[in-house]
């Protein structure tokens, strides 16, 4: 069953794989990990506001993401991107996109949905009375928010904002359907050009599952340390 | 900007002479759906199980579930499709794994599919049931207990029927994410909806509009869905026991 296992072909590899492959999945990860929760505690308070339109808007775009599939969006966007890059530099020609751009903003747009209801929770989960003293002291919106409200918000949701990360993590595999050299897209490539599937492939899910595991203990011990008694 | 919209693309024919874009499409959702119901009933099964396990009062079969769950939620769905597409039939003994190879053409990627899909969401099902279970009250599990059951029993007549109807609304949530993610079944060549829009795309040029079209059925698919879960929830809800009233908890 292993008697073929060519460990040296990992080996070989493995600098290909870490350099190109693992650089360019950890890079993206941590962009759209600021750029979606960004995004994402925009739309969770644009969900909450008393602001109608403003409020129907979050909740569809939030809606909308969460009942597609990942790569139905990242096709989308793939396809969508040069035409709003061309729309806003006013081109004629749909504007050329490199693959990472195209990948960074497709991530953002669509974790952003998923940030923005953990972000929603976590305002929610501030004591009412806590905007009231803000409105009180004469602090207008964004005084409130920034100062009060969204400080205590973050704290009470960075395990489960890291929790979704490493899903997330995960998730940016799904660039390989844009023959993006991601850690499983340049593991791809050298298993196609050896004829090495198995240990390639299972090579890349050992890695992602240590990673993973290690992340989501790091989070299960940063959560009883940070958790605030109440 | 020079996008040529034609919204009659759908029923224009395919190059394939299979029929219309539309009926693509169609056929696209109808693997789709195909695709997340088998998956699902794998995932209902082996969950459950799973779930049950991870609460039994014996140590060393809790960690046989936790294991399992640790394993499949750790590694990307895509890596776990190509694990079983192109992986297991290398490792399984060599008849078994040629005749697997050689199934005809969409039964060759549908089945580790399925398979894939199947295994994946038993792990996120196997939570739900886990947490459904300890959130029981430990009275339940005591009064079965002190009925005299066995724990077999005791989980098959006092805890399971109580735990499906609270663990519904994730359930669904679940649902709808097995068909969702059947759309990765695409990089091992199921043509579900997003493999058939995106067919249609390469054919007809049509991006836009083949997108649209899928995202839309996406859309429906999960608003019925959504609908029909609500009228089962409302079915088998146990009077004054498991309902709004209680899930939206006044103080």
């Amino acid at each position: 069953m292993f008697g073929h296992f060519d460990y040296a072909e990992i080996l070989n590899n493995l600098p290909y794989l870490m350099k190109v492959g693992m650089t360019f999945t950890l890079t993206l990860t941590a962009l759209v990990v600021v750029g979606g929760v960004i995004f994402g505690t925009l739309l969770a308070m644009m969900r909450l506001s008393s602001i109608k339109p403003l409020s129907i808007a979050a909740t569809s775009y939030i809606n909308l993401m969460r009942s597609v599939p990942l790569v139905l969006v990242i096709f989308w966007f793939y396809f969508l991107v040069p035409y709003i890059g061309a729309w806003i530099t006013g081109a004629d020609q749909p504007v050329k996109v490199g693959a990472f751009l195209s990948s960074v903003i497709t991530f953002t747009m669509f974790e952003a949905a998923y940030y923005a209801e953990i972000m929603r929770a976590g305002i929610q989960s501030v004591a009412r009375g806590q905007v009231w003293a803000g409105y009180a002291l004469g602090l207008n919106y964004w005084q409130t928010m920034g100062k009060i409200v969204l400080p205590q918000a973050f704290r009470n949701m960075v395990p489960i904002l890291l929790t979704q990360t490493i899903v997330m993590f995960q998730d940016t595999s799904l660039v390989y359907v844009l023959s993006i050299t991601d850690f499983l897209g340049a593991a791809s490539k050298v298993a196609e050009r050896d004829g090495r599937l198995v240990e390639m492939y299972l090579f890349v899910a050992v890695v992602y599952f240590v990673m993973c595991i290690a992340g989501s203990y790091a989070v299960r011990r940063l959560q009883r340390r940070i958790a605030i008694i109440r | 900007m020079h996008y040529h919209w034609n919204w009659s693309i759908f029923w224009d024919l395919t190059p394939e002479g299979t029929g219309t874009y539309l009926h693509t499409l169609l056929v696209g959702l109808l693997w789709t759906i195909a695709t997340g119901l088998a998956a699902w009933i794998i995932a209902l099964v082996l969950g459950s199980i799973l779930g049950v396990l991870r609460t039994v009062p014996r140590r060393w079969v809790a960690a046989i579930g936790n294991v399992y769950v640790e394993i499949f939620r750790n590694i990307p769905l895509l890596v776990q499709m190509f694990l079983w597409y192109f992986v297991i039939p290398e490792l399984l003994p060599r008849g078994m794994g040629d005749w697997i190879k050689q199934m005809r053409p969409p039964w060759a990627s549908f089945v580790p599919a399925v398979l894939c899909l199947g295994f994946f969401t038993a792990a996120r099902v196997a939570e739900q049931v886990r947490a459904g279970i300890q959130a029981l009250p430990s009275g339940q599990r005591m009064a079965g207990t002190a009925l005299g059951l066995t724990l077999p029993q005791t989980y098959r007549y006092v805890l399971l029927p109580v735990v499906f109807r609270i663990i519904l609304p994730p359930l669904t949530s679940e649902f709808l994410n097995i068909l969702k993610n059947s759309s990765v079944a695409l990089t091992i060549g199921v043509v579900e909806l997003t493999a058939a829009a995106r067919a249609m795309q390469e054919f007809s040029f049509q991006v836009f509009e083949a997108f649209t079209a899928a995202t839309l059925i996406y859309i429906a698919m999960n608003i019925c869905v959504v609908f029909a879960m609500r009228w089962v929830e409302h079915r088998v809800a146990v009077p004054g026991f498991i309902g709004p009233a209680v899930a939206s908890g006044g103080h």
